[in-house]
């Protein structure tokens, strides 16, 4: 069953159509790219699954339960839209880390801030606090940053930011990670470790929802790709099949852009 | 006349200037935030009312404001029943408060979306990405055209001697009535002291906040 699912997804800015129905499931464990020219609606749409842009039409649904139905006002409150962003992270192109805390404190903060939520906070609030330390540190440890722990964003380089955007963002336990062109902003050189990383990630079987300019990337890591152009999916399928035998013409004119 | 019953007079007066200045930041540097998240609402007469409100308050001079707090309820009333102290701090704290919310918000526009769309997607409240989030960077941007203003409300304290609060200027004044020029231009020692300090703190707190960059 899938563990997330889209239906007929829309959304405009003022008359601009940007998404005109877009329905997509994902696995659990599944990387799922989402690849397309500038303007075709694919950061629109992960912005979407992340509640950045709230859909004008369309459901979510997570685990097979309907998470989310835009024609349900109630759905839309500040409060509401806050606990189903739980279920996503994000990793954001500019890596948007806090500038005024440490790589550490970048990744502890929002588990941190969301522990006084529960129940037993006041009573093991000690333990929970060096719970989450611990698991804020083991995860800079796993994208390579154990000596960068103190570090602020603005000593360490875009692809150790980046890395510790990703942990940031895993700090959460997200059911679906998202991620919106994670190395378009880097160097090629330093490109390489950010998609290990990820790379890493995808063997762990997280569920990984990825918009990429990295053909490379997409082709080797992802079990499934979308190609969007003009605001609809225009083809789909296993990554072998878009890239080895593309069907529809607009991808293989803009597959042969990117190669 | 000697030196020292001048400079203790004026210490006297020195004293008052610091009670305004101090109540005056005290009070209108929170009043400025809301003020400035006022201007910002989205609720747009409310945005629309706070800007007129801001025009006029920056608009007419702080020592008419004085004055119209200090006269205005008085024939409103009948008599006047609020302190002279009390209206010159209320006149004082609106006026700086209209600036501040200006500066603050400013700064608060200048950071990125960015910054707030990480917040949310990492399930903070709105509250907790203002608070833990983008104050401490709108903070750091402010640093500069806050110590200005701060330093101006250091002299700007000299207005309250026009409803007969003795300060530091009306403290030297007081003497010159007597044909005692010389007190008069020693206050500007002072105010240059005060200023100095505030300059050093100013200096510090923007090193302090070195440690990183917005």
């Amino acid at each position: 069953m899938a563990v997330f699912e889209a239906k007929n997804i829309q959304k405009s800015f003022g008359k601009t159509e940007v998404l005109k129905g877009v329905s997509f499931g994902i696995e659990k464990g599944e990387v799922l790219c989402i690849i397309g020219s500038s303007g075709s609606g694919k950061t629109t749409l992960l912005r979407c699954v992340n509640f950045l842009e709230t859909p004008d039409k369309g459901q979510f649904y997570l685990n097979g339960n309907l998470l989310f139905d835009a024609s349900d006002k109630k759905a839309k409150t500040d409060e509401e839209i806050r606990q189903k962003r739980l279920h996503f992270g994000l990793v954001f192109q500019s890596f948007n880390l806090f500038p005024q805390y440490t790589a550490l404190e970048n990744v502890s903060l929002a588990p941190l801030l969301l522990s006084k939520e529960r129940p037993d906070y006041k009573a093991n609030k000690k333990q929970i606090k060096e719970e989450i330390m611990q698991h804020s540190a083991d995860l800079l440890r796993k994208v390579g940053l154990s000596e960068k722990m103190d570090s602020y964003p603005c000593q360490i380089s875009g692809g150790q930011q980046q890395r510790v955007a990703i942990a940031r963002a895993l700090a959460l336990k997200p059911d679906v990670l998202c991620f919106d062109e994670p190395t378009s902003a880097l160097d090629p050189e330093i490109t390489v470790e950010v998609l290990a990383v990820m790379k890493e990630l995808a063997a762990e079987d997280m569920t990984m929802l990825v918009v990429t300019h990295e053909m490379g990337f997409a082709s080797e890591v992802s079990d499934k790709v979308i190609f969007m152009d003009d605001g609809v999916i225009a083809e789909q399928g296993k990554a072998s099949e878009i890239f080895g035998n593309p069907k529809s013409k607009r991808l293989q004119e803009f597959l042969s852009v990117m190669k | 006349m000697d030196f020292w019953s001048v400079t203790l007079s004026l210490i006297e007066g020195l004293k008052c200037t610091c009670q305004i200045f101090a109540l005056t930041l005290v009070l209108a540097l929170p009043l400025g935030l809301v003020i400035a998240f006022g201007s910002m609402s989205k609720f747009k007469p409310l945005a629309y009312l706070v800007k007129t409100f801001v025009w006029i308050i920056r608009g007419v001079p702080l020592m008419l404001q004085v004055i119209i707090f200090f006269y205005v309820p008085g024939f409103i009333i009948g008599r006047p029943i609020i302190s002279r102290f009390a209206s010159v701090i209320a006149a004082f704290v609106i006026n700086y408060a209209c600036y501040f919310s200006e500066i603050y918000r400013g700064g608060i526009e200048s950071i990125s979306k960015g910054q707030y769309e990480a917040g949310q997607v990492l399930g903070m409240t709105k509250s907790q990405v203002f608070f833990k989030v983008i104050l401490m960077q709108v903070v750091k941007r402010i640093l500069a055209p806050m110590s200005n203003e701060v330093i101006t409300l250091v002299k700007d304290t000299a207005l309250a001697r026009v409803i007969m609060i003795v300060e530091l200027i009306q403290a030297a004044q007081n003497y010159a009535a007597y044909g005692l020029m010389w007190p008069l231009f020693y206050t500007a020692v002072f105010y240059l002291a005060f200023v100095g300090v505030l300059t050093l703190l100013f200096g510090y707190f923007e090193k302090k906040l070195d440690y990183y960059k917005v």
